[in-house]
């Protein structure tokens, strides 16, 4: 049962020796075997490795360690397959390094591991976080725990799974268009993308550079603050991480919401919004209203061409990101005649569709007659959303929106055609476009077939601590995030 | 038809840090393979670059030194091509956006001054290093991301001696701004080619052809000597040139076709999103201006016009900065410069040499050099006893001063002194006084050899010659 507990209620339960850590990471384990030969949201678990480590912050909590100090110590936290841990798979759910082991920790990993933080396991994925379904993943999809005949959203689809499973107690994930926010949004968790900056990338195999980051999935609103407190900070291994000191984030979280005035950005409230989805919308914004915020109506001019925008930077920056996996130094290598038939059979053998498709896309804007048309192009209207952005803020807190579209599809429902997959994507692309941060928590449910629904806030650039507010408000008023999947408890398989 | 080169280099110069340009792996040449790598270097998943300080300064100071702009504004681009040398498939520079641009280098060559245009300085990492073995290949890592400056100058060199002599002048002054160590050996300098004929006179350009695999000075000499001749010929022919790469094979001595402009790469440089713009700040550059020094050059000219210095001694103190700076500080209050730069080339020079000593090891001080020239000018030491004095200065440390005052080697310019000395060897010798008397004037320097020999070396040999000049002229003793 520990697993079920949140990380600030398990923490809690460590602190006064109510359970120790390694019993924490069994109850987890013991979920792991019951749930995810259906679930697949971890591609590896080295049980053993992570046995040590709760002996060890057993061992630290016997000598007189708190949670003062280290506020993850003991907690069981599982990592999406593309953020480095030393010694530990990075698969990046790519055939192609289907064998890479990391040489190094990410910074974040360092992080965790310096909050006491017991790591484990390896979260599936979209190949490259590439994705919005998790269906791309090199090793087979995980499943949506509500209903596993329907995808858990991408690309950190393991995290959200592992996470709404009680597999374990919290989950990073990483988001270049909406990857944590949106599986959290298809499962039911609180999903946080924080600013651009706000976390080290340094260890986070890229996918899109300038877009990518490290975000925070979890049970409740107050989880997420304190996850993103142990791992957010300036590292100057990461030049485009930012020198901004960090606040503790759940310090604030009880403020309420009263004077706060949201967005609603008219352009977010159109065709293509399945009606349920739009109606928990705006039942949220009726429960903001009397919780004593203000909403007003905005808009965002430039969000049209947020999908355009992201379908070029994106791949742009992928095609030159994953020019590495080559077979020469690491990873799967098919030998070739020559040099460029190894390349070939190599990167032909080890990427899936989609990864090729966004490398070929990128190949293209980059080249030499169309860079301007393209890249250049797609830059522009970035700086214009970003300043739609800003320039919205001014007069608001933070915006609210749907997370997705509609509620989680079933598995193979889009594998065919990658447009409809990419508007996924519609109402969480531009806030990476922007830089800004955004997160994702449960505000209701779809009535047949139950499914969870997504409701986002986006912040100003290092806005964390309002978006937090706001959500752990909301969050106090409802009882969506308590709800848990009707998991077969023991799944009798033939 | 007469044709006349038309040539443009790109000089590549690692520079000299302790560390790469991405992370912090030595920056050293000749460890075993794959020693000096990590992570970042190896190109590994998941890691990111973050510019070496020590690298940017030293490309804006070469850019100050080479009298450059140096742009508001600055950024690292991908480079995007597959080899197994480039751990990432991509390699950072600056495309668009320099650390500098414009700039030129002065040189003397064939008895002018000559000033070559440069297009831009930018900054980029080297590669590994591919070895070839029978069976497979291996590439070493060791040089990949040491930081590497490309140094692009515009097509206004004429001739391979013209060429040759450029790269000497660049390879000088990134010296002596210890910017670069420009250790050949040690592949410190590369550079890439373009050449190009045209009508003698004609304003237009050729064909421009680019030579790639030029690893010495001598090497980019004989390549464009054979390379212009080559072009020139298949014009001569009524042939055609096309824009086009071609290898140097050192041990041939020939140029091969590698690659034409329709099958050149399409590298597509897009903005590096790992790191940020760079924007100098003006008390950053005020910082790097403090590491500007006198180029070579300017340095020759100044020290021929301010110590009066033939062109060959002050080539030595350009080619040897330290000894030039230790002349200079001894010089300044020298009435005779030139005679402390003989000391300072002629002896001292030697001495290190012999001894495998550097100038800090000198146990005298630089005003001992002074005091020995003024020594012989005032005529209180002989030229050779002097030597001797520095010799001995130069192992003890001892002024000259006290070394002469101790090994009473004053000079004697005492007449009473002198004259009795020349009584003495003209009494001695009665055969040469009278073949002097008898017109054989050569007997004299025998006279004189005995008369330095009896003052042991300190007779002053001016006043001995009038001495015994006027003596001999003078009726024999005996007959008086």
């Amino acid at each position: 049962m520990w697993n079920r507990l949140t990380l600030t209620e398990l923490a809690q339960r460590l602190a006064q020796r109510e359970t120790s850590a390694s019993e924490a990471l069994a109850a987890c384990w013991d979920r792991i075997q019951q749930v995810d030969p259906v679930l697949h949201a971890y591609l590896s678990c080295d049980i053993a490795e992570a046995r040590l480590q709760a002996e060890a912050a057993d061992r630290a909590l016997a000598s007189g360690a708190t949670h003062r100090e280290q506020p993850l110590l003991g907690v069981p936290i599982s990592l999406k397959d593309i953020i480095a841990v030393r010694e530990q798979p990075l698969t990046c759910g790519s055939k192609l390094l289907a064998n890479f082991v990391s040489p190094y920790d990410a910074a974040v990993t360092e992080k965790l591991r310096a909050a006491g933080a017991v790591l484990f396991g390896r979260l599936n994925l979209d190949e490259f976080a590439m994705g919005s379904s998790t269906e791309n993943s090199g090793f087979g999809p995980a499943r949506n725990p509500w209903d596993p005949s329907r995808i858990p959203g991408g690309s950190s689809g393991g995290s959200a799974v592992a996470v709404a499973a009680d597999e374990c107690a919290a989950a990073l994930g990483s988001d270049t268009g909406g990857s944590v926010r949106q599986p959290a949004a298809c499962c039911g968790v609180v999903g946080l993308k924080p600013t651009y900056g706000r976390v080290s990338r340094y260890g986070l195999v890229a996918y899109a550079s300038s877009l990518d980051q490290i975000g925070t999935l979890t049970k409740d609103v107050r989880d997420a603050a304190t996850l993103l407190g142990a791992i957010g900070g300036h590292d100057p291994r990461d030049s485009t991480s930012v020198p901004q000191p960090v606040p503790d984030y759940t310090a604030t979280l009880e403020q309420g919401v009263r004077g706060l005035k949201l967005g609603l950005p008219k352009e977010y409230f159109v065709g293509g919004l399945d009606p349920e989805v739009r109606a928990a919308v705006e039942a949220a914004v009726a429960q903001f209203q009397q919780l004593g915020a203000e909403t007003i109506e905005i808009s965002l001019p430039h969000t049209d061409y947020a999908i355009a925008a992201y379908y070029i930077i994106a791949p742009a920056e992928a095609s030159a990101n994953l020019a590495r996996f080559d077979g020469v130094r690491y990873g799967s290598r098919v030998a070739g005649a020559d040099l460029l038939e190894l390349y070939q059979r190599t990167r032909g053998a080890g990427f899936g569709p989609e990864v090729k498709r966004r490398i070929i896309l990128g190949t293209y804007v980059l080249s030499s007659g169309y860079y301007d048309a393209y890249y250049l192009r797609a830059q522009k209207v970035r700086t214009l959303i970003r300043q739609d952005f800003l320039e919205a803020f001014g007069t608001v807190d933070a915006i609210l929106t749907p997370t997705t579209p509609s509620a989680a599809f079933p598995l193979g429902e889009k594998s065919d055609d990658p447009l409809r997959m990419y508007l996924e994507d519609i109402y969480t692309v531009s806030c990476n476009l922007a830089g800004i941060c955004g997160l994702s928590l449960p505000c209701g449910f779809t009535r047949q077939p139950r499914l969870p629904i997504g409701l986002q806030l986006l912040g100003k650039p290092f806005g964390e601590a309002t978006l937090l507010r706001l959500a752990y408000a909301y969050e106090q008023a409802t009882s969506w995030h308590r709800e848990k999947p009707p998991l077969p408890h023991a799944p009798e398989r033939a | 038809m007469d044709y006349e080169p038309v040539i443009g280099l790109e000089t590549h110069v690692q520079l000299r840090t302790q560390s790469k340009m991405w992370c912090g792996c030595a920056n050293a040449f000749g460890a075993p393979p794959n020693t000096h790598v990590c992570p970042v270097c190896l190109g590994l998943p998941g890691v990111l670059p973050v510019a070496n300080d020590a690298a940017l300064r030293l490309t804006v100071l070469t850019g100050l030194l080479l009298r450059c702009e140096i742009p508001p504004r600055a950024k690292f681009d991908r480079k995007n091509y597959f080899y197994p040398d480039m751990p990432k498939n991509y390699q950072l520079t600056q495309y668009d956006q320099p650390s500098a641009m414009g700039g030129y280098v002065e040189f003397e060559f064939q008895g002018r001054i000559e000033r070559v245009r440069l297009t831009r300085i930018h900054l980029e990492e080297d590669v590994g290093k591919s070895f070839h073995f029978d069976r497979h290949s291996g590439v070493d890592f060791n040089r990949a991301g040491v930081p590497l400056l490309e140094i692009v100058s515009e097509p206004d060199l004429t001739s391979a001696e013209m060429a040759y002599a450029y790269l000497n002048a660049l390879k000088d002054i990134l010296i002596y701004g210890g910017v670069s160590d420009c250790d050949m050996e040690k592949g410190m300098v590369r550079c890439d080619v373009n050449v190009s004929v045209r009508p003698a006179g004609s304003r237009g350009l050729g064909a421009k052809i680019e030579l790639k695999n030029l690893n010495s000075f001598s090497g980019v000499r004989q390549a464009l000597e054979h390379e212009i001749s080559r072009q020139i010929k298949v014009l001569n022919r009524g042939g055609a040139l096309v824009q086009s790469t071609r290898r140097w094979d050192e041990v041939l001595g020939v140029t091969e076709e590698m690659r034409t402009k329709e099958d050149a790469h399409d590298y597509r440089y897009f903005p590096d999103p790992d790191l940020m713009p760079l924007e100098p700040t003006e008390a950053w550059l005020a910082e790097v201006r403090e590491g500007v020094v006198e180029l070579p050059l300017a340095r020759k000219q100044r020290f021929m016009h301010d110590y009066q210095l033939p062109a060959a001694d002050a080539q030595s103190f350009v080619d040897d900065p330290t000894l030039g700076d230790y002349f200079e500080r001894i010089a300044r209050g020298a009435a005779n410069a030139k005679a402390v730069a003989n000391w300072v080339i002629n002896d001292l020079r030697a001495r290190l040499a012999d001894s495998g000593w550097g100038l800090h090891d000198l146990k005298f001080e630089p005003r001992g050099i002074l005091e020995l020239v003024g020594l012989v000018e005032r005529g209180q030491l002989s030229h050779k006893l002097a030597q001797e004095v520095f010799a001995q200065m130069f192992r003890t440390g001892r002024s000259p001063a006290a070394i002469v005052k101790e090994r009473r080697l004053a000079q004697v310019s005492d007449t009473a002194a002198l004259e009795a000395f020349c009584d003495q060897a003209l009494a001695a010798h009665p055969g040469p006084v009278n073949d002097y008397r008898s017109g054989k004037t050569a007997a004299l320097n025998f006279l004189k050899g005995q008369v330095m020999k009896l003052s042991q070396g300190k007779a002053n040999p001016a006043l001995v010659g009038e001495i015994l000049e006027r003596k001999l002229r003078e009726p024999t003793p005996s007959s008086s």
